[in-house]
């Protein structure tokens, strides 16, 4: 029989190694998957790559992750935000590396390392600072960028509903990075606020179906804080 | 006559005014966010946000909020009746796959050949941060900035060349400013409308580009 319910957080990220590559969903606040983060903060993992839209919000989640000294690179699209201290501060005394990407190619790159494509042209970023360096080409008469996949040794990811299969459904914009996410990680560990007998998600409203999904892990629900905006 | 400069609810007026029934639009960060409140009344316009939302309506009550439901700015927002979500790689999709009609964005610099600069200032302090500034100044149909005509001070940001690292390559079709409103032709940068009491000389004094009258 299929079960990919694990029992608590600390088994779900028990076999997270020093140097992996981890994923974290969420934009802003949405989906951000901090209770998983927490347990892996617990678990001691080190030397970590971190691929996430944002830098941590405030000082808990990632920020708390970032400020233990855990992470080793962060890919992102946007780090400084108004609360991103923890990031701020590590950047600043050159004790982090970063890999600013554009929001787009990051979800593109992460895509296709799911989809098991080998890379993009893509028009994003062409002529700008962020392209340097990077294979372009002429296509149809427009300039495009080589832009390669983005894998991950795990990803973490908050959904709303899942079944002992893996499948997921989101609520609204917590959606985001998810479902591309579960595509690109080896292991892909899911936060659901509910978990439902198999059969009783609608076929056709699942979101990511359980092929892309190792992991589920039933949370409470606790309401989506604001932040990384100025009020 | 002294110039009466448009405030940023004018700006966003005109803005408002030039999005055309149907349009799906995109409305970046900060004074963007404002045309949102001056779409003409009858006019039914789609908003999209980078984050997985199209269809959004205006903030909630408040006391309403659910953070669940944001835009790209992070702030809280509500979904009107046949609004949708989507993943991040299909939302790059509908801006990159040109789907999008209109985005307006701000601006640290805009160049007579539609060269935008809107995401570092290359500081060496500065920390970069891009989000979906490159996606959405490339992706659009029209790409209209919105930006006041100078800095703060007094410096032009209407260049002929961007000294800010750039965004985007030609991308910008037209520039919002508190002063007026230009149009980015393959001729060079026209004039549409000033504000009032500006004379064509004196908005050109406060332009680092030449400007052309536009031919009615």
């Amino acid at each position: 029989m299929i079960d990919k319910q694990v029992a608590s957080l600390a088994d779900a990220v028990a076999d997270v190694a020093d140097g992996a590559t981890v994923m974290i969903g969420g934009f802003g606040t949405a989906g951000l998957p901090n209770e998983l983060v927490g347990a892996l903060l617990e678990q001691g993992a080190k030397g970590l790559t971190v691929v996430n839209n944002n830098a941590g919000n405030g000082d808990t989640g990632l920020a708390a992750l970032l400020a233990a000294g855990r992470v080793r690179k962060i890919v992102c699209s946007f780090p400084r935000q108004t609360d991103s201290h923890h990031f701020d501060a590590l950047y600043r005394a050159g004790r982090i590396e970063l890999e600013l990407v554009p929001q787009g190619n990051l979800a593109e790159r992460i895509r296709a390392a799911g989809a098991g494509i080998g890379g993009f042209f893509t028009p994003t970023g062409y002529g700008t600072e962020l392209a340097k360096g990077k294979e372009t080409r002429e296509i149809g008469g427009r300039m495009y960028v080589f832009e390669s996949p983005l894998h991950a040794d795990v990803a973490f990811i908050k959904a709303e509903r899942g079944d002992r299969w893996g499948n997921l459904t989101y609520r609204m914009t917590a959606r985001n990075f998810g479902p591309v996410m579960a595509m690109a990680a080896k292991t892909t560990v899911a936060t659901v606020h509910e978990v439902v007998a198999l059969g009783s998600l609608d076929p056709e409203a699942v979101v990511t179906p359980g092929i892309f999904v190792q992991r589920i892990v039933k949370i409470d629900r606790v309401a989506t804080s604001a932040g990384g905006f100025k009020a | 006559m002294t110039v009466r400069k448009w405030t940023r609810a004018e700006m966003a007026a005109l803005v408002a005014a030039d999005i055309p029934d149907g349009a799906v639009v995109n409305l970046g960060i900060g004074l963007p966010t404002l045309v949102a409140n001056h779409l003409p009344a009858g006019r039914e316009v789609v908003l999209h946000s980078e984050n997985g939302v199209i269809g959004m309506g205006p903030a909630p009550q408040v006391g309403e909020e659910d953070y669940d439901l944001i835009n790209a700015g992070k702030q809280p927002v509500t979904l009107l009746p046949g609004g949708s979500f989507f993943h991040h790689a299909d939302s790059f999709a509908m801006m990159r796959g040109g789907h999008l009609d209109v985005c307006v964005l701000g601006a640290f610099q805009v160049a007579a050949n539609g060269d935008l600069a809107n995401w570092h200032t290359g500081a060496a302090d500065a920390i970069p941060a891009v989000g979906g500034a490159m996606d959405l100044a490339i992706g659009a149909k029209k790409t209209y900035v919105m930006m006041e005509h100078t800095t703060k001070t007094g410096e032009t940001k209407i260049v002929e060349r961007c000294s800010y690292p750039l965004t985007g390559i030609g991308c910008v079709a037209r520039v919002y400013s508190d002063l007026a409103v230009i149009d980015v032709t393959a001729a060079g940068l026209v004039v549409r409308e000033m504000a009032e009491g500006l004379s064509f000389d004196a908005l050109q004094a406060l332009t680092g580009a030449a400007l052309m009258e536009k031919r009615t």
